[in-house]
């Protein structure tokens, strides 16, 4: 192995990832003043929470009533039974006093007319357990996720916190069970960083480019998830991928559901409003599985709308244009550049689209790591927030605007504990060299690689075998063929090529970094979908159409080496936080 | 007389050229700025000819079919691609924009990409932005309000109309980069995008710090290096007018 030029760094605290809930969490932990690195593979503004359009979740009740036990029984129930009622308990309840921190911090939040934050309808959020359309979502304009994290990287700047950016993080570094840290590659000088610290805070966001149409970033990779793989800790229901209805048709650009709730429609070939048959009382603002599933149940039945009756139509033609300009600005302009539509002439060609991640790091309401050992464990050393945890709070299907606010409260709810857990300078112990040496055998060995497949052959190949055999529907067959093709692209790295060997800048070796991250989260998907032998939230089975809580209110948790998978399960949190509410139990789940 | 040198690595020389290999009857060629800091080569511009039937309708997609089917060492930064995240901003065939809104179809001849114009390159198309970042800090993008209660701050709608064409900024530079005084001065002038930002504090009706920002903009070099030459108002890829914030700030210094 060549030699490498190795920093080595000490701090109390490190968050990986620069998106909303890594930069809450920076903050907070600035304010409790333990020093902290925030490490981020891109410059903290172009994370994806930029992309987050229609708003943020929280009972504030600046429309008419509401209360936060109503969220969270609306996420309960969208989250079908799966969700731990302790974390959306937590969530719900500090999710007020989240947004108006934020709003102090600086967001602009559009206005009601005596000045307060306006809210808008959003799917499956409802008054009184279930009863009619409450508007709870917070909103600036359509880009609410643009100024959220413009504001807190404003206020990770107040607080000084220190960035290293442009810096791709390669893996964790593990002593006995517990997270001494993070080894990283400086992108702007070819060097490698060895960030030790006392807690080492997870943020890196979603994996959806394991599919081949995505709304996600194309930096979205998950690559915090992978490296909590290759640090022998399991993932969690990564089998529930969210599709959301509105993605513009050929191009991915995500449609905010913001659009519905402003009194959008959507329309089939037949020119029939066909959310009326699937779900009477929401109709277009059921939650997003429900209405995923009716676009595809209505494209497979033929009447799906275009010459190859692929996608439906989304109409806002009917609303005042003044509104369009006002509060769905953004979405005018993305209609324009990526459907050539007119939104105030003409319908916005819609389809299904993979577009959030329900799965992934297994966490406690804390945001600590849980590992199954036995019984539940937490990892020492190690949390994980946003996108990348599994709390778990959207279970096995996530409403519309939860996302933003689980970042906010899950982030302040890491620094925290870690403020808890750590006291400023506390010492650090000594890492052996095993992990460092096994860490950049690893990066040698991929930047090294002479061999004839190139990187974007294989992630291609991975892309459309996860969007053909780990869709909307799934079926035994579908998911058997996946899981045995799922693995080739992987063994295809036996025989990987490599261009670039540089260090600077190399994003031919980032890229292939990242399909390495990608392809195990792949197969962790593809098998922990095809184990889970029923149908519940976006995971839809065609041969098991009924949600089977008798064997399945449990979270699958899969371990992956390699390609070899192990499947275990841990039973879902069947109990509230406080005695401020009471426990859901299961319903059926109609809207 | 006097000897005038050009600067190390500012002659681009002619790279390698690309021939397509599929057959396409609809080829057009793409030159793109290449350079390695890692060598000791001065830059050049390689010729992709690339396949515009199957290629998707923005510049960003022919970016990434040459480096998924073509040359996978060229280096450039994207990520959301569709116009909020900022990072493909370049000069494409001599204005600067997003790599994933613009149109190739809107571009006439050969398509000629190069990195934003006058920031260090640091690999390929990928510039330096760290000084348009630091002062982007130096104008103190939070919120100063010395209230400290739990309830949110009340703003009209009106009020809150005035951040309207201010906090959609997307901090790609494309602006900055295509002002001439930014070019001449980029050090000390704080140029269009950050002034931008500065305005959206400026006017922020929940800020209590109105005049402690006008102050600290209100410099011959950081604000009044600004000569309305507009370039930034044409670059801006999201619409915005940087070139009307400064001159509402600098109106402001003038009727306070």
């Amino acid at each position: 192995m060549s030699a490498y030029k190795i920093i080595d760094h000490e701090y109390d605290v490190v968050v990986l990832g620069a998106g909303g809930s890594g930069l809450r969490a920076a903050v907070g932990l600035s304010e409790a003043g333990l020093k902290t690195a925030c490490v981020s593979k891109v410059f903290p503004t172009r994370s994806h929470t930029s992309a987050a359009q229609g708003g943020i979740s929280a009972a504030l009740g600046n429309m008419g009533e509401d209360d936060w036990r109503w969220h969270m029984y609306d996420t309960v129930k969208g989250a079908d039974w799966l969700g731990d009622q302790d974390s959306i308990e937590y969530l719900c309840k500090e999710a007020p006093a989240a947004v108006l921190e934020l709003e102090k911090y600086g967001v602009p939040f559009s206005r009601t007319d005596d000045g307060k934050i306006y809210q808008r309808p959003f799917g499956g959020m409802t008054k009184n357990y279930g009863n009619e359309t409450v508007q709870r979502t917070c909103a600036a304009a359509d880009r609410t996720g643009h100024a959220i994290l413009h504001t807190l990287y404003g206020q990770a700047l107040k607080h000084n916190t220190e960035f290293f950016i442009e810096y791709f993080a390669l893996d964790l570094i593990m002593k006995d069970g517990a997270c001494k840290g993070i080894i990283a590659w400086n992108l702007n000088d070819g060097t490698i960083h060895r960030f030790k610290s006392h807690t080492t805070i997870i943020a890196t966001g979603g994996y959806g480019k394991v599919y081949y149409s995505a709304t996600s970033a194309h930096t979205c990779t998950g690559d915090g998830n992978a490296m909590a793989l290759r640090a022998g800790l399991p993932l969690q229901d990564m089998e529930f991928v969210q599709f959301h209805p509105t993605g513009i048709y050929g191009h991915g650009t995500l449609i905010s559901e913001g659009v519905r709730g402003e009194g959008g429609y959507l329309v089939n070939s037949k020119g029939e409003r066909f959310m009326e048959r699937y779900a009477p009382k929401a109709k277009d603002l059921a939650s997003r599985d429900v209405v995923s599933r009716s676009i595809a149940v209505e494209i497979n039945e033929g009447r799906g709308i275009g010459k190859e009756q692929d996608h439906v139509h989304l109409h806002i033609d009917h609303l005042d244009p003044k509104v369009i300009d006002e509060r769905l600005p953004g979405i005018s302009e993305a209609s324009k550049l990526f459907a050539n539509v007119d939104v105030t002439k003409e319908p916005i060609p819609v389809v299904p689209t993979v577009h959030y991640n329900m799965g992934g790091i297994p966490t406690n309401y804390k945001a600590e790591v849980l590992t199954l050992n036995g019984s539940e464990k937490t990892v020492p050393g190690l949390m994980a927030i946003g996108e990348a945890a599994c709390v778990s709070v959207h279970g096995a299907n996530r409403l519309g605007s939860n996302s933003l606010i689980d970042l906010v409260v899950f982030g302040r709810a890491a620094a925290k504990r870690a403020a808890e857990l750590v006291k400023p300078g506390m010492k650090h112990e000594e890492i052996d060299k095993n992990e460092t040496d096994r860490c950049l055998d690893r990066f040698d060995k991929l930047r090294n690689s002479e061999g004839s497949n190139p990187t974007s052959e294989l992630r291609l190949s991975m892309q459309k075998t996860m969007q053909s055999k780990c869709a909307v529907f799934r079926t035994e067959k579908t998911l058997k063929e996946g899981v045995d093709e799922i693995r080739r692209p992987y063994d295809g790295m036996d025989s990987l090529s490599v261009k670039d060997k540089s260090l600077i800048f190399n994003t031919d070796l980032v890229e292939t970094l990242e399909f390495d991250n990608l392809i195990r989260q792949a197969i962790t998907t593809m098998d922990s979908a095809y184990h889970r032998k029923e149908s519940r939230g976006a995971h839809a089975r065609e041969d098991f159409p009924k949600r089977d809580d008798e064997n399945y209110m449990q979270h699958t948790l899969s371990w992956c080496n390699g390609s070899k998978t192990k499947i275990n399960y841990r039973p879902v949190h069947r109990s509230t936080l406080t005695n401020d509410v009471q426990y859901f139990p299961p319903q059926e789940r109609v809207y | 007389m006097v000897q005038l040198n050009l600067p190390a690595n500012s002659k681009v020389e002619k790279g390698q050229y690309y021939k397509d290999k599929t057959g396409s009857k609809n080829i057009r060629k793409v030159n793109v700025y290449r350079w390695d800091p890692s060598t000791n080569e001065n830059p050049r511009l390689d010729t992709y000819e690339v396949d515009m039937d199957n290629c998707s309708s923005k510049v960003l997609d022919v970016l990434n079919k040459i480096k998924n089917e073509i040359d996978p060492s060229i280096a450039y930064r994207r990520s959301c691609a569709h116009g909020v995240c900022g990072s493909c901003a370049m000069n494409m065939n001599g204005k600067n924009g997003l790599a994933c809104t613009k149109s190739h179809s809107e571009l006439n001849g050969d398509i000629d990409i190069y990195p934003l114009p006058h920031l260090k390159v640091l690999k390929d198309l990928i510039g330096d932005l760290s000084t348009l970042y630091k002062q982007y800090e130096s104008v103190e993008p939070w919120l100063k309000t010395s209230k400290v209660n739990d309830k949110e701050n009340i703003q009209s709608k009106d009020d809150r109309a005035k951040l309207d064409g201010l906090y959609e900024c997307i901090m790609c530079a494309c602006c900055s980069t295509s002002c001439p005084s930014y070019w001449w001065n980029g050090e000390k002038y704080l140029g269009p995008a950050v002034l931008l930002q500065a305005y959206r504090w400026i006017i922020d009706s929940r800020d209590e710090d109105r005049k402690e920002r006008l102050k600290k903009v209100a410099d011959e070099l950081k604000l009044y290096r600004c000569h309305t030459i507009l370039n930034c108002t044409n670059a801006c890829p999201k619409g915005l007018n940087p070139a009307k914030a400064i001159a509402e700030i600098k109106k402001m210094l003038a009727t306070a």
